[in-house]
């Protein structure tokens, strides 16, 4: 700093260092595509963006996470001997908010750079097409998993202050946020690939709402329908085709416990492999189509 | 040195060829590549920047084969697109600092190199702000000041003036002028308005059809060739009869006593200068006249759109 001589010492003085070259390191691809991916993180929780932007995702989790205190503070209250919802049940029961979540962010997280036309920006730096549709497959499957793990934990420290046995709560709680994982990526899986479809916001989160909640009820009517003509060992079948309840039925399938709607539980050795092969079919589905998808958009 | 050297490079789709057998070497400095809309720019950049394959024929960018080295070559080259592509709920800082971190700059620097951007493009506290309330002017700016956050060693401004109004116009041309001068940042400028990128271009390069029609320094092709033109008080007639005798090529302009000669040596100034003296009339003009780019490409096929 330049101090003019017989000046007050702390004058300011304004001085143009010109344009500065950068010769630190460049971390490309995979520092890119984690820069992506919380990117799409912060996007999803408003983080960086305007308050309007913040208000839907954070009332969300407020709501999702009431149930939650309430059924901690009921189990402390009545001494209860155990949860009325289970880790793994939580996510399933509170099904509606999530696909609400869903369908708020999917559609944030693709479509804006599709509107916007930020893609050209993107496929100008050291990543490839594919990166991107990971990056943000991965930062909608991590927001979606914090949401529902927010209260599946607020639950577990419920758990732990009733004294409920240390040992017993922790797997409970681990395989809580497996499952909530599983479902986080193939409720993103899917959000995305119909978000992608469109450029318009509104247009992307009307069609994630209404397949996520319209799927869920179809499938729920199908399966008592079929119960009902006597087919009781036909039904849970019909399960696999509905996100949630696929979850659910597979949260008692790998680890063996009660699903949310018991309907759901897939029978036997077969039903498990048929249940998981489900899984992987709809998750590599939906991925190649968005991959499809995002190598005709944006050219340069 | 050049930044970019094409070999027979060469993009068809389907029947269409956009690019045919292009071979061309781009000078540091700025360079100017002139073409309609449909030439072939948006292609060769497209093929440049390691997106798309040549159907055949290669392309070197700074030394790097743009077949084989694409993340290389993305990381050390800006590129700001002719279409809108912000985000608008973003701060142009927010903005910035993920586009820095996009380019492989690690978190401290991005957040630095950001701010500075911006300041050298002239955004100052409207920088906080989202970018959805900003002018034509000051979303250009924040393009281009995306495509030179991580410092690149050369640019690719496609279109960079489209939608400004005059002002704005020259304030853009300023600031990549200086892109050059200043930043010591080599620039391809793409523009189908010849005046624009005669002002500003060390360099240009004209095609059409996805067809090279001539690479030519500015310089050179403004200056070798031109006119003088020559404007007396009086016996114009007389003059020009002397110069014709001296070998000089005249022809008669529209105003009185006025003419113009083809610049063919340095001394013919002082010829013109000398006569009248001899003859004891005034001179009222002697005007050396560039020739504009748009005259020299006149013979080149259909030529591109012309601001006068």
């Amino acid at each position: 700093m330049t101090v003019t001589p017989g000046g007050p010492p702390n004058a300011s003085v304004i001085h143009d260092i010109g344009f500065r070259h950068y010769d630190g390191p460049r971390l490309g691809r995979g520092w890119a595509f984690r820069s992506l991916l919380r990117e799409t993180l912060r996007g999803a929780f408003g983080l960086g963006r305007p308050a309007k932007v913040k208000i839907m995702p954070w009332v969300l989790i407020g709501l999702i996470c009431v149930p939650a205190i309430i059924i901690v503070a009921v189990t402390i209250f009545t001494g209860s001997s155990d949860l009325p919802l289970s880790y793994t049940q939580y996510p399933i029961a509170m099904s509606l908010l999530v696909s609400l979540f869903l369908a708020g962010r999917a559609p944030y997280a693709v479509s804006r750079d599709l509107r916007d036309g930020i893609m050209p920006l993107y496929l100008s730096r050291p990543i490839k097409r594919q990166d991107y549709v990971y990056a943000k497959l991965l930062g909608l499957a991590l927001a979606v998993w914090i949401f529902v793990s927010t209260p599946v934990t607020i639950l577990f420290i419920g758990a732990l202050l009733a004294k409920f046995p240390v040992r017993q709560q922790i797997f409970g709680w681990l395989g809580g946020l497996f499952m909530a994982a599983v479902l986080s990526l193939l409720l993103s899986a899917l959000a995305l690939a119909l978000a992608s479809l469109t450029k318009r916001r509104g247009l992307g989160v009307a069609a994630v709402l209404a397949t996520l909640v319209l799927l869920n009820g179809f499938v729920s009517v199908l399966i008592s329908v079929v119960n009902m003509q006597g087919s009781e060992n036909a039904g849970w079948y019909f399960a696999a085709l509905d996100p949630y309840l696929l979850v659910d039925g597979l949260s008692a399938a790998w680890l063996g416990v009660d699903a949310q709607n018991s309907f759901a539980e897939p029978q036997g050795a077969l039903g498990t492999v048929v249940f998981t092969a489900a899984l992987s079919l709809i998750l590599t589905g939906a991925v190649a189509f968005l991959l499809r998808r995002f190598r005709k958009v944006g050219g340069v | 040195m050049a930044t970019i050297t094409t070999s027979a490079l060469t993009r068809t789709f389907g029947p269409v060829t956009a690019v045919s057998n292009l071979s061309v070497e781009l000078p540091e400095g700025v360079v100017g590549l002139v073409g309609a809309n449909g030439a072939g720019k948006s292609t060769l950049i497209k093929m440049l920047l390691g997106l798309i394959p040549p159907t055949s024929g290669g392309a070197t960018i700074l030394g790097l084969n743009c077949l084989t080295d694409g993340l290389q070559i993305r990381e050390v080259v800006g590129y700001m697109p002719e279409s809108e592509c912000l985000p608008l709920d973003v701060s142009a800082t927010e903005f910035l600092v993920h586009m820095a971190r996009m380019s492989g700059l690690p978190a401290s620097s991005a957040r630095e190199r950001a701010a500075d951007t911006l300041r050298h493009v002239g955004l100052y506290e409207e920088r906080y702000r989202p970018i959805g309330g900003y002018s034509t002017g000051m979303k250009q700016r924040v393009k281009l000041a995306q495509a030179l956050v991580h410092d690149p060693k050369l640019v690719f401004l496609d279109e960079p003036t489209n939608g400004l109004d005059p002002a704005g116009r020259d304030e853009m041309l300023g600031l990549i002028a200086r892109v050059s001068s200043d930043f010591g940042i080599s620039v391809v400028v793409t523009s189908h308005l010849l005046g624009e990128l005669e002002r500003i271009s060390d360099h240009i390069v004209v095609i059409d059809g996805g067809v090279l029609q001539r690479s030519t320094s500015t310089a050179e092709a403004t200056q070798l060739s031109g006119s003088l033109l020559v404007e007396v008080t009086d016996q114009a007639e007389a003059v020009m009869a002397r110069l014709t005798e001296r070998g000089a090529t005249v022809a008669a302009s529209g105003a009185p006593q006025s003419f113009a000669i083809e610049f063919a040596d340095e001394a013919l100034p002082h010829a013109v200068v000398q006569i009248v003296a001899e003859l004891g009339i005034g001179l009222v003009r002697l005007q050396r006249r560039r020739h504009h780019l748009s005259e020299i490409f006149v013979a080149s096929g259909p030529a591109p759109e012309v601001e006068s």
